[in-house]
């Protein structure tokens, strides 16, 4: 099918603005189908959030974003960059400018605080005095309100605090783009606020463009302009939360109905 | 007719899984000669990482000394005590020392060590990056655009094949000295006679056979724990796994580099 002028300008236009833009993107596991031709584009200062059941492919989407995992087939472009294309060394540039929240924070277990926030840094940006180094640290730190924690090892941290760090590791590089991978998993209400909070402050101050994988509709709705659900590897519909909320596809409703019962 | 047909069905069950255990085999011999040929790439190439290295270093070097003293000076103590019977058979328990320092710095050092060192440091550099894998602290590295093979496996490797030789000549002398102790004891040997006499059969070709094998073997060490950890799967059992299967093939191949460098040099002596 040939498209006319109009949409491939458009197209074009939108390509331009996009940071992400996926297209026919799929991955299987041996003769598992996890992703079968995902299409969809994250615009700048947007965040959107990928719901979906557990095992349904939302983590590996995230990991071809950032090139942990090879796509099957597709184009994935990351700041106009073909990400599978890239060699190791583009690829590293291209990393400096996403931030991965991991689901279970993935902190360096035997550095301490300072050692996790220090670790991208120096080796990022060689030219950096020590001066420096520990000015952007406390700064990192104090974004997301753990300033005290600073010498503690992530042993010692709860879960909300080893999160609030994880973000921290990755801010340190003043990303463009964040993935999120479940940011609110076996945290208490309380804590999914305070990390809600920070993922829009995160959005606001450092001006990034977001993809969130979340099951937690609350943590969709309170971060995400936008939310899709991930199906048989195929994304269903897509807009915005009251949106998608009042679809009246099964699956959907499903979801919606045993996740969000209190929220209605 | 029906039975051949289940018997051709299980013997095509049969062939599939040694072929995919065939492939499996010569798949993992291929990632390693990839592993390693990455590991030189990565070990010459800037940025380096000395701190890293140095700190690797202590580890392997200094935390295994109180090990290496132990298991070194009784090796030479029961080496002595169970040679001795045999040779005052012949009245020759003068040539002790001779006999004590060829098994020592030919064979016993660096075989002890480096199995000492398969157990205490591949077994934990297995454990510690197959733990760093499954709870994705090397995807963090990898995603936050640094180089976790630079400063995970370059820096092992480097240090327990540096380590490796100075452990061995420390494991020999620690044994000469048990030994010492032993025939000091029983022959009233002095200092002096029993080191000449040691050292009288013992030729710069053995001690540099003896440093070259404590090399390979760290470097064996080094390359089957990092291997193992840095791609394991399956969560702790994984992890369990890669700490095993690390002594189980370093321990294997320790033997097998023995056996094909003393051939070695035996031919060029």
């Amino acid at each position: 099918m040939q498209l006319g002028k109009n949409e491939l300008m458009n197209e074009k236009i939108l390509d331009n603005e996009a940071v992400i833009v996926i297209k026919g993107l799929k991955k299987s596991f041996d003769t598992l189908k996890v992703l079968d031709g995902i299409d969809f584009s994250l615009f700048k200062g947007e965040n959107i959030a990928v719901l979906g059941r557990s095992g349904s492919g939302k983590s590996v989407l995230i990991k071809i974003i950032s090139g942990l995992l090879k796509p099957d087939a597709g184009v994935v472009k990351v700041l106009g960059q073909e990400v599978d294309q890239l060699s190791l060394v583009e690829l590293q540039a291209l990393r400096m400018k996403i931030g991965f929240s991991f689901q279970n924070s993935a902190l360096y277990d035997s550095m301490s605080v300072r050692g996790n926030l220090e670790f991208p840094l120096v080796r990022n940006k060689r030219d950096l005095s020590k001066t420096q180094v520990n000015n952007a640290i406390e700064e990192v730190l104090h974004e997301v309100g753990l300033s005290q924690a600073i010498n503690q090892m992530p042993s010692e941290l709860s879960g909300g605090q080893r999160k609030r760090i994880g973000i921290a590791r990755t801010l340190i590089l003043k990303p463009e783009i964040m993935l999120y991978d479940e940011p609110t998993a076996g945290l208490d209400p309380i804590t999914s606020i305070e990390i809600n909070n920070l993922i829009l402050k995160v959005q606001q101050e450092y001006k990034t463009s977001s993809i969130i994988i979340t099951h937690d509709l609350t943590c969709a709705k309170t971060t995400a302009n936008k939310i899709t659900m991930i199906q048989e590897g195929k994304f269903l519909t897509m807009g915005s939360f009251k949106e998608v909320f009042n679809t009246q596809d099964a699956s959907l409703r499903s979801f919606y109905d045993y996740n969000f019962i209190n929220d209605k | 007719m029906k039975t051949n047909t289940v018997k051709s069905k299980i013997l095509d069950e049969q062939k599939y899984v040694i072929s995919k255990k065939v492939d499996a085999f010569f798949t993992d011999i291929y990632n390693v000669y990839m592993f390693i040929l990455r590991f030189f790439k990565e070990a010459f190439s800037p940025p380096f990482e000395f701190k890293e290295i140095i700190n690797q270093c202590y580890l392997v070097g200094y935390k295994s000394l109180a090990l290496i003293s132990l298991t070194g000076f009784i090796t030479g103590i029961v080496f002595t005590k169970q040679s001795r019977p045999s040779l005052s058979n012949f009245g020759a328990t003068s040539w002790l020392p001779s006999l004590i320092s060829i098994a020592i710095v030919k064979a016993l050092a660096p075989l002890v060590t480096a199995l000492i060192a398969a157990g205490k440091v591949g077994s934990n550099m297995g454990a510690e990056l197959g733990s760093m894998k499954v709870t994705e602290q090397i995807d963090a590295m990898e995603v936050s655009a640094t180089n976790p093979f630079k400063y995970l496996v370059v820096t092992r490797i480097t240090a327990v094949t540096l380590m490796i030789p100075i452990l061995v000549l420390y494991t020999g002398f620690v044994g000469m000295m048990g030994s010492y102790l032993n025939i000091h004891q029983t022959e009233l040997t002095s200092f002096t006679a029993f080191f000449k006499s040691a050292f009288a059969s013992i030729t710069f070709l053995d001690i540099y056979a003896s440093i070259f094998k404590a090399f390979c073997y760290g470097f064996t060490i080094g390359v089957a724990g990092c291997f193992q950890g840095y791609y394991a799967q399956n969560g702790t059992q994984g992890v369990g796994r890669a700490a095993n299967s690390t002594v189980v093939l370093s321990m294997f191949l320790i033997f097998v580099e023995e056996m094909i460098i003393v051939q070695f040099v035996n031919a060029i002596r």
